[in-house]
């Protein structure tokens, strides 16, 4: 599904991925962990195209397409879904009209047909329940006024209503209390199809033990130092980064 | 003395205005006809229209329309000359009547609508005011209307403007507004005309106690537009609310300009005036919050906010304070920017095409102005002609049967 | 509150004393023979006397500018005299002496003219009236290749370089007082710092008007070459007189490719009497280019005295990259009037301007807050922020707020804001609670409100500029 071969990226002329490889096929789900500043959302923005950043060096090839030669929407309606560990407030446009603009561009890229209003709106209540995302939420603007565990929520809504191929869950984790931690990984699983895979970023255990990833991978420096099976992650969990680190 | 094509208009058919006007409106014609003349119309280097070239605004040969043109009598409405009440004191009163524009309004405006909204009164439904611009050569309208608001009345008044035919149009305006104490109104002034259309709009308010007004000033579609807007707060307690929005691309010009006086302790004022501008259009605000001595625990927030979307684009913006009391509490802000990159990359991530993202925040910062419109019906209604006029799809006035 | 108010009385202006010196006065009078005589007194090359020349005939067919929100005196500029010498008769009793009592004056100010009792760090260039008195440290500058003299002796001994700089960043076209300034200028400080020299120390002019009936017209210029650095101070006082002096000033940078400039003022001239009569006439056009690449200017200012002030201190962000800076702390009290402010005009790309700016008005006067930013269209990337604050003690003083922003470029992201606030009595309760006097916390709310403004000055001036604000608002407030 996804290959990155000796990809190389800086922001504002600092080098900050150092030559990555990394293959994740049909249905994996990879984690990646490491510490801060290690490159993790580096690798995940430079996957989706944010514009900030700029790659230097390497590739990355999604189901055969070239992905560096595309632009950040053609990316998103290829199947690639990025869960942002921060996401932005857009004030004054509605996540209504926001989702509506976003499902609209995904059907056309899929040849499908524009949903109605009224299917949209009946599908927008249906993939609410599954990450238990308040009505009133969704009438709102774009992430505003949403406290942390909401915005995570909110992400996962989103993915629900795209149905992408790819996702790539940056520190969703993050500031969760445990229920709403459930809430976002078991909405995760509801969603996943077999086909569907995703990376995982993450600083702790926790939430791979709900993901239950096949691959786990130690990002360090901008470089992918080991490689390993689920067991690497109890294990970082136990001891931390000093190991790699130190070396 | 500064003759003009209007002094000599003027001179040769003074006679002929008086016959078609009424008595208070003749009696205030002269003056304004040797304070215009002797005048002419104000140069760029007057600081208030350092924006707008009136006098190039003013120079074509238009026809002047010296019909009534002000329609039947409602309940609420008439024309002047069939007032139900004594309008001497009101007429040209609050009206800046130094100013050369408005004396040339005076000077030539035959009639006048005349909403009167009695005591403790209060209209069934808002009254709306379309000003349709049609003919079939160049024509300068002279409009006047004056709002008077006795105690405790409340109204919504909204005033639409729009073009019918593709003739180049000058509309003078000039709209005086009078609030006894503890009266309300919500006057909204939405402009969707053409790039012929030349527009000069000056309202002036007063404010007894207790009273609150809220005028929102939309520029949809136009040619060259100038907006001024005066408030006076003569009373305590009492608020004005000055809301605008501009849409403007192609070589459109808007230039608004307010002034509010506190004149009284206790009163708030607000502005939010919001510019979207495209391709070279030029954009102008010019506020001023005037404090005056005694009018302590004033509290007065101003805000003009601008995106510029091409390099041709030009936004001149001044919010001005005056100060002369101490316990009061003042702030404007200003900005000149562009779409936030942050929200543009999550859309895209979304799927959302770069062009439809940039849309969807065009309009999202226009939305601030139009979800301050208590009317739901109003505020739905601006929401789908603004989401058009964005997307290019209203290049006239949309839903206008006439055009 | 207002009881407090009237407890205390108008502190008296430190500086108000007249120094009895010789001093040869021109008579009083403008034409064409003042300003030849003035250029003669000065002997002054062919060249200059053309350019005042020019510059006055410019200014006679001007009149005064009145857009200002100034009530501003009548100024009879025939009832002025224009050159008075303080040094004219020490000169004569033999070369290289200076009078005495004109030490002392400077002393008396705080500004010792011996080096060995100087400052530490600090070169100073002393003007009286129309003539600069002594220029301290300038052999130990010279070592470096920095020029510091006062501008009579750069016309004399650096032509070349006076003559390419003055008025390449303020043409005397450039309004009515430049013109005035460019006709009759007197004295005024030189600078200039070779590619690549750090000053070594603070750079630092003293202005003092002693003269009766005279007007001061300094004339300022910097040139500061690529990869140098200066830090420059002024400093001014005058005698406490019923009448109206002017003072008409002229400041030019020119900053190169990488250079920096800082430029800092403590600007305290006589401000009239607490009814408002006398002081000084304080009309400054000052301005900086930032020609260079990545160039760097910032002007603080501390505005303390004047009857009148009309300055719009500016910077012209020609080189890309450059960045400029405007700190300003304006105090009004009595019947003082400020109309005051700056200009950025951003006209290379990724230039970037910051303006803070602090008024403060009590009494009777009036403060303006007046300024411009300007992105022209190929100023691709430009940015500004600007921020201005009233605070005002007392009701019957004025606080006014005139930005213009004019944006002509796309990619430019300027932001505006402005709020307006007063010393609040639970402000003033809370400090005296805790046992400080009513002027001593209104001393330090003054302070604390005007901090990001005096800690870009250097430290010297710091110290100086918060004792200032104290005395100057002593009165104003309970």
């Amino acid at each position: 599904m996804l290959e990155i071969r000796d990809l190389h990226a800086s922001i504002n002329g600092k080098e900050i991925l150092k030559g990555i490889d990394l293959t994740i096929r049909d249905g994996e789900i990879h984690a990646v962990m490491g510490t801060n500043g290690a490159g993790k959302s580096t690798l995940s923005n430079v996957i989706v195209g944010n514009p900030s950043y700029e790659v230097t060096q390497g590739e990355i090839i999604f189901n055969g397409q070239n992905l560096l030669e595309m632009s950040t929407e053609e990316r998103a309606n290829a199947g690639i879904f990025l869960s942002f560990q921060q996401p932005v407030e857009i004030p004054g446009v509605s996540m209504t009209n926001f989702m509506r603009a976003a499902v609209n561009a995904r059907y056309k890229a899929q040849g499908r047909e524009q949903l109605s209003a009224g299917d949209f709106l009946k599908l927008m209540r249906e993939k609410r329940k599954i990450v238990e995302l308040d009505n009133k939420l969704t009438s709102r603007s774009v992430n505003e006024g949403f406290s942390g565990g909401e915005k995570k929520r909110n992400e996962i809504f989103q993915m629900a209503m795209l149905e992408p191929t790819f996702c790539i869950l940056d520190e969703t984790d993050s500031g969760l209390d445990v229920d709403a931690l459930r809430i976002v990984a078991e909405g995760f699983n509801k969603l996943r199809r077999p086909e569907t895979s995703a990376m995982v970023i993450t600083h702790y255990r926790r939430l791979l033990d709900y993901l239950k990833p096949n691959i786990v991978h130690v990002l360090i420096d901008g470089r992918i130092i080991k490689t390993g099976g689920p067991e690497l992650a109890n294990e970082i969990d136990e001891n931390g980064f000093a190991d790699y680190v130190a070396r | 003395m500064k003759n003009n094509q209007y002094t000599e208009f003027y001179a040769q058919l003074e006679e002929n205005i008086r016959q078609r006007s009424c008595p208070v409106m003749n009696a205030q014609r002269r003056e304004a006809f040797l304070t215009f003349s002797a005048q002419g119309f104000p140069s760029t280097r007057t600081e208030r229209y350092k924006y707008t070239d009136v006098a190039r605004d003013f120079a074509p040969d238009y026809g002047i329309q010296l019909s009534g043109g002000v329609g039947e009598s409602t309940e609420f409405c008439r024309p002047l000359s069939k007032a139900d009440i004594d309008v001497t004191p009101y007429y040209n009163h609050i009206a800046d009547t130094t100013d050369s524009v408005v004396a040339l309004n005076t000077m030539l405006a035959v009639d006048a609508l005349l909403i009167h909204v009695p005591s403790d009164t209060r209209p069934k439904h808002p009254i709306q005011i379309n000003n349709i611009l049609k003919g079939k050569q160049d024509t300068m309208t002279l409009r006047r209307i004056l709002i008077v608001m006795e105690r405790g009345a409340e109204a919504d008044v909204i005033i639409t403007d729009h073009a019918a035919d593709h003739q180049q149009f000058l509309c003078n305006q000039v709209i005086e507004v009078h609030c006894d104490d503890n009266s309300r109104l919500n006057l909204y002034e939405i402009e969707e005309t053409n790039l012929m259309c030349t527009r000069y709009s000056n309202v002036f308010i007063r404010e007894g106690r207790d009273c609150s007004v809220r005028h929102t000033s939309l520029t949809l579609f136009n040619g060259h537009t100038r907006n001024s807007c005066r408030v006076q707060l003569a009373g305590e307690h009492s608020e004005a609310i000055l809301n605008g929005c501009v849409i403007a691309d192609k070589m459109q010009r808007v230039d608004n300009n307010t002034v509010i006086e506190h004149l009284v302790p206790h009163c708030t004022s607000q502005e939010l005036y919001k510019y979207v501008l495209d391709d070279s259009a030029v954009g102008a605000f010019a506020g001023m919050v005037h404090v005056h001595p005694g009018a302590q625990k004033t509290s007065s927030a101003m805000t003009n906010a601008n995106l510029c979307a091409t390099r041709q684009a030009h936004m001149y913006t001044q919010p001005m304070l005056e100060i002369y009391a101490d316990d009061v509490k003042c702030s404007h802000g200003s900005t000149v920017g562009q779409l936030n990159d942050q929200a543009l990359f999550y859309m895209r991530q979304r799927g959302i095409s770069l062009h439809e993202a940039q849309l969807l925040l065009k309009s999202a910062f226009i939305t601030e102005v139009i979800d301050t419109i208590p009317l739901e019906a109003l505020r739905d209604r601006l929401h789908f002609i603004v989401d058009k006029r964005m997307r290019g799809e209203l290049s006239k006035c949309e839903g206008c049967k006439l055009c | 509150m207002e009881d407090v108010t009237r407890e205390f009385v108008n502190k008296d202006y430190e500086y108000g004393f007249h120094t009895d010196v010789h001093t040869e006065i021109i008579a009083k009078g403008l034409d064409e023979d003042t300003v030849r005589l003035i250029s003669a007194k000065k002997g002054e090359p062919e060249w200059l006397l053309e350019f005042r020349l020019r510059a006055f005939r410019y200014w006679q067919t001007l009149e005064q500018p009145s857009w200002a929100h100034l009530n501003m005196p009548e100024i009879d500029y025939q009832d002025i005299s224009y050159y008075a010498d303080p040094t004219a008769q020490a000169r004569k009793d033999g070369p290289k002496e200076i009078d005495p009592e004109l030490m002392k004056t400077f002393d008396k100010l705080g500004i010792p003219l011996e080096e060995r009792m100087a400052l530490s760090g600090v070169a100073v260039d002393a003007v009286m009236d129309s003539v600069s008195v002594k220029t301290t440290f300038r052999e130990r500058l010279k070592e470096k290749g920095i020029i510091f003299c006062s501008i009579t002796e750069a016309v004399k001994e650096h032509p070349d370089l006076v003559r390419e700089y003055l008025g390449s960043v303020v043409p005397y076209r450039d309004n009515f007082f430049a013109a005035l300034n460019s006709a009759v200028f007197s004295d005024g400080s030189f600078v200039y710092i070779p590619k690549g020299v750090r000053c070594p120390m603070e750079l630092s002019t003293y202005f003092r008007i002693n003269a009766m009936g005279t007007g001061q017209f300094e004339r300022t210029l910097i040139v500061c070459d690529d990869d140098a650095y200066v830090s420059y101070l002024e400093g001014c006082t005058a005698p406490m007189r019923d009448e109206n002096q002017l003072h008409a000033a002229i400041v030019e940078i020119v900053v190169k490719d990488r250079a920096e400039v800082k430029y800092s003022t403590v600007q305290n001239w006589y401000p009239g009497d607490k009814d408002g009569k006398g002081g000084v006439l304080n009309l400054v056009t000052k301005r900086g280019h930032l020609r260079g690449v990545d160039s760097r200017l910032s002007w603080t200012q501390v505005e303390t005295g004047s009857a009148i002030t009309w300055k719009y201190p500016s910077c012209i962000l020609s080189g890309d990259g450059s960045q400029a800076e405007f700190y300003s702390v304006a105090v009004t009290n009595n019947y003082q009037q400020a109309d005051t402010g700056t200009k950025m005009i951003h006209l290379g790309r990724n230039t970037k301007s910051t303006i803070i700016s602090k008024g403060i008005s009590a009494g009777r006067s009036q403060n303006s807050y007046r300024g411009l930013v300007k992105v022209s269209e190929k100023a691709e990337g430009a940015r500004n922020y600007s921020c201005c604050d009233s605070l005002l003690l007392g009701s019957t003083c004025g606080a006014h707020t005139f930005p213009y922003m004019d944006i002509h470029n796309d990619t430019a992201i300027v932001e505006h804001e402005a709020t307006t606030s007063k010393i609040s009595e639970e402000q003033l309760f809370y400090c005296r609670q805790r046992g400080i006097s009513t002027e001593d916390a209104v001393s330090l709310i003054v302070n604390g409100y005007a901090k990001d403004v005096i800690n870009k000055l250097p430290m010297e001036f710091a110290v100086e500029a918060q004792k200032l604000l104290g005395v100057s608002l002593e009165g104003s407030v309970g």
